[in-house]
């Protein structure tokens, strides 16, 4: 691999662990807090998953640059971080809460299914070993998707104002980052432009069966990773804090 | 060639690995689990090929370790590495194992087979054998299981999910 393409790749590790990381956080948000206890665990279980995906992604990144997982997950400011803007956004309420969860599993899926084929293998094989593990949680969140907005009166409101929330930054997840074209040329990632045309007809059709208006106008689209909303800052306050008081964590 | 070598075989330490119980469901092992995937031993040191059954699962460091100690006490070096390719499948698991799961109340994992069917055919009442079951949450108290309950006998039970 060249050095150039050896740089984008660890960027974009770097950024598929930041989504999963940070989604991970606030999934975990609920636990103890979920409307009944079935979801609890399950939101639970989907916050674990997503956290074991996260350290896939920054354990292949180890493989390139040796930097350690725990430090990158601990010990990186805001700054640094490169999830999308959509992920750090407060937890909200149930739906809104199901609905991003939603969004980004349709999206995790697609790229996940294309970057089974990449020319990278470690990338492929991590891919096929997320890809098993995320069909459970597309299997949960569509059908909470179609229950809230099939629901009552309050719960269709209450999903369609999450979803106008938060249509623009989810349109976030498929901008490229600086060079990723490098390692589409290469095939090592799938090219997000063509995801985004599935994504977009899958999610439409699911949302409107499920009685949500759409299409709806852009709104707010965040373009770069290295920016970040407010959130993240009290978001990483209380993720980092206990590694950051004791790292050994050697007193229970 | 000549002399056989001072240290245990590989059939030693895949005898020792059967000595551990999965953290999470103490019924069965970790070799049996199909998390083992192969064992090499060389001039006094056993390298040891792992696959985690879920990314997440937070026994992965407990087995981890509990490989490296059970390696040790047969006098070896132990070099634990993990592997995820091919993606660890629950057909993994020996038939052994899946009929004491089931004893232990869990319901086995069925054939994987078309991975889009989310549920090819019933689950089992662990507890009194009943096929009219509902699967009501995905996700269970750990990561491989799902929560049923039987309309039989009317009790929840676990199953594990089929990967
Ligand atoms: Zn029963």
């Amino acid at each position: 691999m060249s050095p150039k393409a050896q740089a984008a790749l660890i960027a974009k590790l770097t950024a598929l662990a930041d989504d999963e990381l940070i989604l991970s956080h606030r999934d975990s948000e609920w636990t103890g807090h979920g409307p009944i206890l079935e979801e609890d665990i399950a939101l639970a279980n989907i916050a674990q998953d997503e956290l074991g995906h996260a350290s896939t992604w920054l354990s292949l990144r180890q493989a390139l640059d040796g930097t350690d997982p725990d430090r990158l997950a601990f010990f990186r400011d805001a700054e640094e971080f490169r999830c999308a803007q959509l992920l750090e956004l407060p937890k909200g309420d149930w739906a809104f809460t199901m609905l991003r969860q939603y969004l980004f599993d349709r999206y995790e899926l697609h790229w996940l299914s294309a970057a089974t084929a990449s020319t990278y293998p470690p990338v492929a094989e991590a891919a096929a070993k997320i890809l098993r593990e995320e069909r459970f949680h597309l299997q949960h969140t569509q059908a909470w998707v179609e229950r809230l907005g099939q629901g009552t009166e309050e719960s269709n409101r209450r999903l369609q104002a999450a979803l106008e929330g938060q249509w623009g930054y989810a349109q976030q997840l498929f901008v490229p980052l600086p060079g990723e074209e490098i390692l589409v040329g290469e095939g090592i990632v799938p090219e997000l432009r063509r995801l985004k045309e599935d994504w977009l007809e899958n999610v439409t059709r699911h949302l409107q069966a499920s009685g949500l208006k759409l299409p709806l106008p852009p709104g707010y689209q965040p373009h770069s990773r290295e920016h970040h909303t407010e959130h993240l800052w009290s978001l990483l306050a209380e993720m980092q804090s206990v590694a950051r008081w004791d790292a050994e964590a050697r007193i229970w | 060639m000549v002399s056989p070598a001072p240290w245990p075989s590989a059939e030693a330490v895949w005898a020792a690995l059967e000595g551990i119980p999965d953290p999470e469901i103490p019924v069965v092992n970790v070799v049996e689990m199909g998390i083992v995937r192969e064992v090499q031993v060389h001039e006094g040191r056993a390298t040891i090929t792992m696959t985690p059954t879920f990314s997440g699962c937070p026994a992965l460091h407990t087995i981890r370790e509990s490989l490296e100690h059970a390696v040790r006490k047969l006098g070896l070096e132990a070099e634990v590495r993990t592997v995820l390719s091919p993606p660890w499948s629950t057909d993994w698991i020996s038939p052994e194992a899946k009929q004491r799961l089931e004893r232990y109340g869990i319901a086995p994992p069925k054939p994987v087979g078309d991975l889009i069917q989310l549920e090819p055919s019933p689950t089992r009442c662990p507890r009194c054998g009943s096929l009219d079951t509902t699967l009501k949450n995905s996700f269970g108290s750990t990561l491989c299981k799902s929560i049923y309950v039987c309309n039989t006998c009317h009790e929840p039970f676990e199953g594990f999910k089929a990967v």
